[in-house]
């Protein structure tokens, strides 16, 4: 044996993945450095400089790793059983619980800042046209990706019973990742934006997100070849066209001209109608691919699991990812109503957002009716009660959805605070909640721990649920009475109220609003505390079995 | 063996499921949005069109790098409200030389595609300073840095050729004098401008702003 350990001491060598990204982080590395030197403005040359540094420190701690790491690299199986890589998991999902109270509290403090202009303070890194994208960054693509990151590098580990494809690869999808989120907050907060919704983030950012996003399909798609089970289970559909899907939008909508290698400023190549029809093209596929498909794939893995029951039906989950995937990419346009965007192309959107209903609720039933035969789980596992209310809310969101995008509700509910109740509703209580359920279940499954304290989910549960009620009532009342204020007219023929007068009649709503953000993001709160304090625990003797019911019912 | 049995092809092969996933939603986006590239009746015509002068543009980077997209939309709809309001209502070719777009999806403020010319410049001062100054129910952030800040507009002719690049019909002569049109534009007696008011008078500027915007 000793005879063995030398020989493989003498064959210690960089893998092609260290050796490869210590090089290619150390030339871009000096490439920010002499872009923080001949920057245009200060804001770039802070950006310039966080890239040189976290390049640098990038290199220097994969060869330490090196140095530190046996010889040969972790064994594929051990015993005959996957020998899962869980590191990248538990960052992501810490990641995700410190970005969702940064996010939720950004959100609060825009809510705030509606409410009571003061919150502004006459600042320019605070002021709402900055904070905003903050927010809707913040939650999105650093909670929520992170959270699919997590979840998504769980799944197919444990679906496919094979160990993660890459050594580095799946840490620099992580930290890359990261690192993408705090260039892109903080160039809010600077005023480096693209303004275009969901897609703020300049050419610099959008770039280094191509590069993480490639390596996270190269890993999820090695990781799915490399399996032992015959069959690609169903959450690995949806992650996958989450993954392709949002790299396909990505490229397509921030196709852009920088002014300079030294200029954080570009131009989108394309201008007018058609950018805004790619724009929302994009725009709500982000929320068809990141916040929907994503997340089915959570709902596919987590619900079955906890609740110990198959998933309802086989059929419904082929019928329903083919369908919502196909009519997803159409709805864009009825983002567009009544604007300079043709018809046909608003009709064509119009008709696919009502058709796309049918397979949402075909993913809402498939998910609830997971339940059959396990519904008193729901009075005794508040987690369960957390992901399942998250699939009713997807079903009311997704209702709601395809109602707001006829044109005639939406001539009333667009540039309205209708959409932001309903966009919160989708994104408070179906994103939200499956990401805590999935949270609750990840972290004692992953860290092999006893949940601290399951009475602090049920008030995380009770709390955010009121909270999410306010939210969204307030933003109906607020939304539809602006509409209705806009087309009044008085008996002689003249609009009724000047539009100042619709924002005043909304400051009370945008009081209730803000209680309700702040209530949620307290629930929010006892969560970080409870994953903390179940951290804090010693690890169980062994790891917990779990009966699997992972084959579907017939 | 049913239909249902088939579907093991893509369960079995991830390459095989990935191209299908790719082909489905490939399919709407390109019937909606490679159309509106070739389709001539897109973008109507309309007379006096032009381009942002340089100072317009770099106006147009303020509102862009103040996010003021979050709360303003720039596309009147054609409702009898809308036009009431704010005017004629929005025509694709008003946006036709917007990189990228900025109809906007909020209105928390109004709309601001026809402002131009409603308020006085002074009104507009007051206003970015201290928006409850003129408007008491606002909520409406104050901008004071915008009064402070000078403008740097010494990298404008990489702005217009970056433009010129993604189309916008901005030509040499307009790139060369962008510096000297700026000064024209925001200050027509600085020393800096000369150049440019000599070419104006000679017709050989950019002659941006010869012709009124149609919408105003």
């Amino acid at each position: 044996m000793a005879d063995t350990a030398v020989v493989a001491a003498k064959t210690k060598s960089m893998t092609i993945g260290e050796g490869g990204t210590a090089l290619a982080l150390t030339a871009l590395a000096f490439v920010s450095l002499v872009v923080a030197a001949k920057a245009y403005t200060p804001e770039y040359a802070l950006h310039a400089y966080l890239f040189t540094a976290a390049s640098a420190a990038a290199v220097i701690a994969i060869v330490n790793r090196y140095y530190e790491r046996a010889a040969a690299l972790p064994p594929l199986t051990i015993d005959g059983k996957p020998n899962y890589n869980m590191g990248p998991v538990k960052f992501a999902t810490i990641a995700a619980v410190v970005w969702g109270i940064a996010g939720f509290t950004v959100g609060l403090w825009a809510a705030l800042e509606l409410a009571f202009p003061a919150f502004n303070l006459d600042l320019p890194w605070f002021s709402f046209g900055r904070i905003r994208p903050l927010h809707t960054s913040a939650v999105i693509f650093a909670f929520g990706g992170n959270v699919l990151i997590a979840t998504s590098f769980y799944v197919v580990q444990r679906t496919c019973r094979a160990r993660l494809v890459g050594d580095i690869a799946p840490w620099f999808v992580v930290l890359g990742y990261n690192f993408f989120i705090v260039i892109a907050g903080t160039g809010y907060l600077l005023g480096i934006t693209q303004s275009k919704e969901y897609a703020e983030p300049e050419w610099y950012s959008d770039l280094w997100l191509t590069v993480v996003w490639v390596v996270y399909l190269l890993v999820y798609l090695g990781t799915v070849m490399r399996r032992t089970e015959p069959h690609i289970y169903v959450a690995n559909w949806f992650y996958l066209a989450f993954i392709l899907t949002i790299a396909v939008l990505h490229l397509g909508n921030n196709a852009a001209v920088p002014v300079s290698l030294f200029s954080s400023k570009s131009y989108i190549v394309w201008s007018g109608v058609q950018d805004a029809m790619v724009q929302w093209w994009y725009g709500h596929n982000a929320v068809g691919f990141f916040l929907t498909a994503g997340f089915l794939g959570i709902m596919y893995y987590f619900i079955p699991k906890r609740a110990d029951r198959p998933v309802y039906s086989y059929r419904l989950s082929i019928i329903h990812f083919w369908a919502l995937i196909f009519l997803y990419i159409w709805a864009g346009p009825h983002h567009l109503h009544y604007t300079a965007l043709p018809d046909w192309a608003q009709t064509l959107g119009m008709t696919f957002s009502i058709m796309l209903w049918m397979p949402s609720w075909g993913g809402m039933i498939n998910g609830i009716m997971t339940l059959s035969g396990a519904w008193d789980k729901l009075r005794t596992d508040p987690v369960l009660r957390m992901m399942v209310v998250s699939v009713a809310f997807y079903g009311m969101a997704t209702f709601e959805g395809p109602m707001m995008s006829v044109k005639a509700v939406n001539s009333l509910s667009h540039y309205t605070d209708w959409t932001i109740g309903h966009v919160h509703s989708g994104a408070l209580g179906w994103v939200g909640y499956i990401s805590f359920g999935a949270i609750y279940c990840l972290v004692p499954w992953v860290w092999n721990r006893k949940l601290y304290s399951m009475r602090l989910v049920n008030w995380h549960f009770w709390i955010s649920t009121i909270g999410i009620v306010l939210y969204i009532t307030a933003m109906w009342v607020s939304g539809i009475m602006q509409g209705l204020m806009w087309r009044a007219y008085t008996a002689l023929g003249f609009l009724e109220y000047s539009f100042v007068e619709t924002v005043q009649a909304m400051h009370p709503f945008y009081e209730i609003r803000a209680l309700g953000g702040a209530l949620y993001l307290t629930g929010a709160l006892l969560m970080a505390w409870n994953i903390w304090k179940t951290l804090r625990t010693p690890a169980l003797e062994a790891a917990p079995t779990r009966a699997f019911a992972m084959t579907p019912a017939e | 063996m049913s239909l249902w049995s088939k579907h093991a092809i893509f369960e079995k092969n991830s390459i095989i499921l990935l191209v299908g996933i790719l082909i489905v939603i490939a399919i709407g986006g390109l019937v909606e949005i490679v159309p509106l590239f070739y389709l001539k009746n897109t973008i109507e015509v309309v007379d006096g069109m032009r381009p942002y002068t340089p100072l317009e543009l770099a106006g147009r980077n303020i509102y862009v790098r103040e996010g003021c997209y979050n709360c303003h939309s720039q596309m009147i709809r054609p409702l009898r409200d809308e036009v009431e309001r704010y005017g004629h209502y929005s025509l694709a070719a008003e946006s036709m030389y917007d990189h990228p777009f900025q109809w906007g999806s909020k209105r928390t403020g109004p709309d601001l595609a026809r402002v131009g010319g409603k308020y006085s410049d002074d009104w507009h001062r007051d206003h970015l300073r201290e928006p409850k100054s003129v408007v008491p129910g606002t909520v409406m952030p104050a901008y004071p840095w915008l009064a402070q800040n000078p403008l740097d507009f010494s990298h404008i002719k990489d702005d217009l050729r970056t433009q010129a690049t993604v189309g916008v019909p901005y030509t040499t002569d307009m790139i060369d004098a962008a510096t000297a049109d700026i000064l024209a534009q925001a200050s027509p007696d600085s020393p800096g401008a000369g150049g440019s008011r000599q070419a104006l008078s000679e017709g050989a500027s950019t002659g941006l702003r010869r012709q009124p915007r149609s919408h105003q």
